[in-house]
């Protein structure tokens, strides 16, 4: 067995030949790592890729269909509806990676809204407070379906659907019957109406590739100097080129004048935008960065495992509800800018489906272990464009509903026949 | 004889009604081979899992080091610096090599996890312990052979500079080569000063490398000596009967049969 020996391999280190010695630093070439991921989505380690290829049979399908879905005013229009429900996906992440579901996510964030469209409009809070108060809301009702689940040992299945029903009747009890309440705040509704002026807009988004580059061209720099495994250079540098593809991109299209009058011009990127993508970021470093991210992908991986390793297996699942309901009700703040109020009804209905579809299209498991916070942006984004697309394709409610839960089912299959494929070929 | 680093006296464990563990006394000595043997369903898994702080007791003391201490969970056992392979592995499928060599006690500059480090610390150990080919250790284990993840268990147990390491049947799942490296290793880690305890059905291994065997009978020891005083028959009449000549539980014991 002949292998190419990295150069820099410590003499001090004596590697008998049917060990490690084999162990490569180095992914190689370009092609050979194309190679390794085309074998890994074989694998039935897809990730992302079928919702990223629905995209774009979505984007074809309503741009030839429809005359109005490709204009730039519809575009941004879409890009402020799926905010809330990227959001919302993001927050099912935690409660998928450890096995669980939160079927009463979509009534959290509702609720949180309310208290946060209370506090402002009825106790004349200012809205730091207010939307503070909706995230604590939330934080409890995610600490109560937590204490349940992980405790008491209630399937997460029938607590959250108990919290579905009954944050319902709360929420009615807030708001009442009939009732809604408005959510005007300059500042909140702002985040839906209004565009990061242009410069500023530009600034931001050169900085987020700059940093980005730099902090890849650093990590790699320090596992070539540390002889660890790291991906080929070209690689690093596609990743790098993808990034700042996208970003610039998008920073341009939003920063053309998109409206009709031209006496009013609209430009800039959504304030809704960097408000997802901070969020993205937390929930990135969170997950993929830290010791409790970690933890997370352990427990839903081999919980007893993790209980062995001395984690508390306890804490975590219950911040895993609690992480997702205070995330909801920030998902319900960003909605409820959106539409303007808060109606007993928000975040039922078909948030519901939104919650847990959006996470599960863009790649994260329904069965626990897998998943990252971009896959509930990758199928917020998915969920919103049927959402936006359909209407103008067909504008019957049934349909949106069909095709919803289409999309949902259909994903589900992609995550249940790749977990079918990983156990047989181990990747 | 050295004083012994840990020290279980008269531990008894029940799940409900079922009485697996009878006032079992055992003993890890330091430099020391410790053979757990028994027949299946001995309870040899269940006293490793007492030891290890999964399960707690329902009566007995546990010593470390000569004195007692109280343990309340694996957190609390590795700390001490014991470390446990347990017969299904208990590695997470999701996680790579490294993840799960580090799991529970990843290595961090806060609030961050030092990849690099533990990267680094991670290939080393392997390196040591020399089994199989791996592609990476950045592999999810779920791409591992049963051989291949029995090394990471191991290394997983060996990579923190612990005085006792207790090894359930680690070498059931192997060929005749990778147990030969793990025998090998046993041996090296008790020449070190570690106390080893090493469960195993086989005897030739267990006395090529025991220095102590203890038998368990329906959850009682039925002997703990030392290697060279016993025969190989000896010891399987201990583990199928509890008893053997000069050795064993005494005569017709009142709950032997249950
Ligand atoms: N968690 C448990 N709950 C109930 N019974 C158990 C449990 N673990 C082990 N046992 C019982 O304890 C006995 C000893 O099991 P174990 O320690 O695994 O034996 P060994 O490892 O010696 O083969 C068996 O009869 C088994 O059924
Ligand atoms: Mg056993």
């Amino acid at each position: 067995m002949t292998t190419e020996t990295p150069e820099t391999r410590p003499a001090s280190a004596t590697y008998a030949d049917a060990d490690f010695a084999q162990d490569s630093h180095r992914a190689g070439t370009l092609r050979e790592a194309a190679r390794d991921y085309l074998n890994r989505v074989r694998g039935g380690d897809m990730g992302s890729l079928p919702a990223l290829l629905g995209l774009l049979v979505l984007f074809v399908i309503f741009g030839l269909t429809t005359d109005s879905f490709f204009t730039n005013l519809n575009l941004a229009n879409l890009t402020v509806q799926a905010a809330p429900i990227c959001v919302l996906a993001m927050a099912l992440v935690p409660v998928l990676l450890i096995g669980e579901i939160d079927l009463s996510a979509g009534v959290a964030s509702g609720t949180g809204a309310a208290i946060t469209a209370l506090a402002i409009v009825d106790h004349g809070q200012p809205w730091p407070v207010a939307v503070v108060a909706g995230i604590a809301c939330g934080a409890v009702i995610g600490l109560a379906i937590g204490a349940m689940v992980a405790r008491l040992g209630i399937p997460s299945f029938v607590v959250t659907l108990s919290f579905f029903l009954a944050l319902q009747g709360v929420m009615l009890r807030l708001i009442g019957q009939g009732g809604s309440v408005r959510f005007n705040h300059e500042v909140l509704r702002g985040l839906a109406i209004k565009n990061v002026p242009v410069t500023l807009g530009w600034i931001c988004a050169v900085a987020i590739v700059a940093a980005y580059a730099a902090l890849a061209l650093f990590t790699y720099r320090r596992q070539v100097a540390r002889d660890l495994a790291r991906p080929p250079f070209g690689l690093v540098v596609l990743r790098i080129a993808v990034l700042a593809v996208v970003v610039l991109g998008l920073t341009a299209y939003f920063n053309v004048n998109r409206s009709r009058n031209p006496f009013f011009p609209i430009e800039g990127v959504p304030y809704m935008v960097p408000v997802v993508v901070v969020i993205l970021l937390l929930m990135t470093f969170l997950l993929s960065r830290t010791a409790f991210g970690r933890h997370l992908y352990a427990v839903g991986g081999n919980r007893e495992a993790a209980r062995r390793a001395g984690i508390n297996v306890l804490y975590m699942r219950i911040m895993a509800f609690v992480l997702c309901s205070s995330l909801a009700a920030v998902a319900g703040i960003l909605q409820a800018a959106y539409s303007g109020k808060v109606s007993p009804g928000s975040g039922g209905g078909n948030v519901l489906l939104y919650a847990v579809g959006a996470a599960v299209i863009g790649g994260t498991s329904l069965f626990g272990g897998r998943g990252r916070a971009i896959d509930g942006v990758i199928g917020g984004v998915v969920l919103a464009t049927v959402d936006n697309g359909l209407p103008l394709l067909i504008d019957k409610s049934y349909a949106n509903y069909l095709v919803t839960g289409g999309v949902l089912l259909l994903a589900a299959s992609v995550d249940a026949i790749s977990r079918r494929r990983r156990s047989a070929t181990g990747v | 004889m050295t004083e012994p680093l840990l020290e279980l006296r008269g531990v008894n464990k029940s799940f409900g009604v079922v009485h697996v563990l009878h006032d079992v006394d055992f003993a890890v000595y330091p430099g020391q081979v410790t053979a757990l043997v028994g027949d299946n369903g001995a309870g040899k898994s269940t006293l490793v899992k007492v030891i290890a702080g999964i399960y707690g007791r329902d009566s007995g003391d546990y010593l470390f080091e000569g004195k007692p201490v109280n343990v309340h969970g694996p957190r609390d056992v590795a700390g001490l610096g014991i470390e446990v392979v347990y017969q299904d592995l208990a590695l997470c499928d999701n996680l790579d090599i490294v993840q799960n060599m580090f799991l529970g006690r990843e290595l961090r500059r806060w609030p961050v996890l030092d990849e690099a480090q533990m990267e680094a610390k991670a290939r080393e150990t392997l390196a040591s312990l020399s089994v199989r080919t791996v592609k990476s250790v950045r592999q999810p284990v779920a791409s591992l052979s049963g051989g291949q993840r029995q090394t990471v268990a191991i290394a997983k147990a060996v990579l923190w500079n612990s005085k006792i390491v207790l090894l359930d049947e680690p070498t059931a799942a192997l060929g005749v080569a990778q147990t030969r490296q793990v025998l090998d290793l046993v041996r090296r880690l008790a020449d070190r000063g570690l106390g080893v305890v090493l469960i195993s059905h086989n005897m030739t291994d267990v006395f090529e490398v025991a220095d102590r065997i203890t038998a368990l009978y329906l959850g009682r020891v039925a002997a703990d000596v030392p290697a060279s005083e016993v025969s190989h028959r000896e010891v399987v009449e201990l583990i199928t009967a509890g008893r053997s000549e000069s050795h064993g539980i005494a005569e017709s014991p009142t709950s032997a049969t249950i």
